[in-house]
């Protein structure tokens, strides 16, 4: 069987509790493109029990197929039988790309599928695209077209580096969660379902799971944000996160934090955004008290308007912001809010 | 009980991170220290022997100066030392290094390999996993807790909004997260012992287990295209004016780009 024999743009589709997650549709967006790109189909894989009717929402997305693989053994995320499951699917349909969200389920599925299968897993990508390995001809050497090329950040956001898997399919990336893109939803829409089941019998590599403890979380969703009044150790106190709250009120955000927040125990690891945290990318971030260490800017650079406050202008928030202002937050802040409230006032009458 | 723990040497980029002056990234000026995850995943080995008496031994593949991490192992109380180097084991993937380690880890007995989720450097979080398929173990990934429960290990498996409590029949592979626990100091005591301890240090040779076409650069399914440092961007206006001249500015900005 030769690599051209493998065809088709796989995604995993995550679902938890009967819930997609939102990596599930990011990830049908960006194959839109690939698929487009190498003039091929969009198929989604889902895994679970009970979970037959799931399959239009995932057309709604723009999957022009839907595997789905039901069965008892798949009802709460477990390594062994998921990993069966998906590299079952990937030896009986051979697609050349198969892209996995960077989430807790998706970073121990990935790779266990990927060395069942015996190809080449590139991490928590940012970026995909379709082009030529080597990118430029080398003499010798053979350059190969329609590769996907797989770009992630390394170092702790340092370095960013471009992959191929060029001798080995399925080309196989995890892809981090809020980077990705996801269409329209066009409700109605129809996908051709196929029903596959590998079978699955226990062996010493299924585990049992006791007890499934959710965190009791109000938290919203700070990767849904279109405005982010995010802060950082400079708020001085948990209390004082109370002003960024109010801002968020006025100018209709959400807020988030940086690391530190979270090390120091004030806000809850949901809100945080960085390497360590969530990638976002509102239409106006607010960097408040942050520094910006790399880490931080990992996750929040790509947002399409970066505003920081912060009173030391040499933080290197300042390096990644379009708009910064050198001063005490104490102050700015709150009288933002109060020009905003009466702003929107005055524009309402 | 034999519990194996797999540790890696990486550059410090939490706390030190340096750049050239033309913005790129100055690996030379950085510390190498062990993995924050692998050592959380060491302490909790140590644990198990403080607690049961368990043999711990580490393990790491790399450059010869990664003996630095096993000494530094040793000194918190690991028994044994493991060193993989070899030359033609360089520029290896995670696939490539799972199936290195994994041939190392058929040499040895264990009832538990412990790995850090992931490291710092390339923050994968793969190679745990691999290792565990290549050796055909069950692998609990995320573990924010660990405890021995007759010939089982039950971990609590960290997700974004929840953990699963689970139950693995031993051998299994753990990998830890640095929420397990606070990593012990090394003590006087145990640097004098560890200074007289042996490392084992095992070359392509050792590794019978291990084919040519798993190994090293040309074993690694995935090649890199293109690899650049970072450069910082620079791109905004940065403003000092006192604080309602900057609400004012700000005020405008806002206006102009329709977001108020």
């Amino acid at each position: 069987m030769s690599l051209a024999d493998y065809k088709g743009v796989f995604i995993f589709a995550e679902q938890v509790d009967h819930k997609f997650s939102g990596i599930a549709f990011e990830l049908i967006g960006k194959a839109h493109d690939l698929a487009a790109d190498l003039n091929t189909e969009v198929t989604a894989v889902v895994l679970g029990s009970g979970i037959k009717d799931m399959a239009d929402e995932l057309a709604a997305y723009g999957a022009d197929k839907v595997i789905v693989v039901d069965d008892p053994a798949l009802e709460i995320y477990r390594t062994e039988p998921y990993a069966h499951a998906l590299a079952s699917v990937i030896n009986e349909y051979k697609p050349e790309i198969m892209l996995v969200g960077a989430t807790a389920i998706g970073r121990d599925l990935g790779p266990r599928v990927s060395a069942r299968v015996k190809t080449g897993l590139t991490a928590d990508c940012t970026s995909l695209e379709i082009g030529d390995f080597p990118i430029n001809p080398v003499e010798g050497k053979e350059q190969k077209h329609n590769q996907l090329l797989m770009t992630r950040p390394a170092f702790g956001g340092n370095t960013i580096a471009t992959i191929a898997c060029p001798d080995n399919r399925p080309q196989m990336a995890t892809v981090r969660p809020g980077v990705m893109q996801k269409l329209e939803k066009k409700d109605g829409a129809k996908a051709e379902v196929i029903e596959y089941n590998p079978g699955f019998t226990p062996n010493n590599m299924y585990y049992e799971v006791l007890e499934v403890v959710k965190s009791v979380s109000s938290t919203v969703d700070i990767q849904a944000a279109d405005i982010l009044v995010s802060g950082g150790r400079g708020v001085g106190s948990p209390e004082n996160f109370a002003i960024l709250d109010d801002l968020a009120d006025a100018i209709g955000g959400t807020v988030a934090c940086s690391r530190a927040v979270v090390d120091n125990g004030w806000k809850p690891k949901e809100l945080q955004v960085g390497q360590t945290g969530k990638t976002v990318r509102p239409k106006v971030y607010f960097a408040i008290g942050i520094s910006g260490a790399i880490q931080h800017a990992a996750g929040m650079e790509e947002s399409d308007l970066i505003i920081a406050i912060n009173k030391d202008e040499t933080a290197p928030i300042f390096d990644i912001a379009h708009i910064g202002l050198v001063g005490d937050l104490n102050k700015i802040v709150p009288e933002l809010t109060k020009q905003i409230r009466e702003y929107k006032a005055a524009k309402a009458n | 009980m034999k519990v194996v723990v797999c540790i890696k040497q990486v550059p410090d980029t939490a706390g030190g991170v340096q750049f050239n002056a033309d913005g790129t990234l100055n690996r030379a000026a950085m510390l190498a220290i062990m993995n924050p995850d692998d050592k959380a995943g060491l302490e909790a080995a140590l644990r198990l022997k403080d607690q049961y008496g368990a043999e711990v031994t580490v393990l790491t593949m790399g450059l010869p100066k990664a003996q630095d991490i096993l000494i530094e192992a040793m000194a918190m109380g690991a028994d044994k030392a493991i060193l993989i180097t070899d030359r033609v084991l360089g520029g290896a993937d995670t696939w490539a290094t799972s199936s290195t380690i994994a041939a190392g880890l058929r040499k040895l007995d264990y009832d538990i390999i412990i790995t850090g989720r992931q490291a710092i450097d390339g923050d994968t979080a793969q190679v745990g996993p691999q290792i565990a398929e290549h050796l055909g173990l069950p692998v609990i990934s995320y573990c924010q807790e660990l405890k021995i429960d007759g010939d089982s290990v039950i971990c609590q498996r960290q997700f974004e909004d929840r953990y699963h409590v689970v139950k693995a029949k031993m051998p299994c592979l753990v990998t830890a997260l640095s929420e397990l626990n606070e990593p012990r100091y090394m003590t006087p005591g145990g640097i004098f012992d560890a200074v007289d301890k042996e490392i084992t240090v095992w070359g392509r040779a050792d590794l019978d287990t291990l084919e040519d076409c798993n190994m090293g650069l040309a074993g690694s399914p995935t090649k890199i295209a293109k690899a650049s440092d970072k450069v910082k961007a620079g791109e905004g206006e940065k403003v000092a004016l006192d604080p309602d001249e900057a609400v004012k500015y700000l005020m405008g900005k806002l206006d102009e780009k329709h977001i108020i």
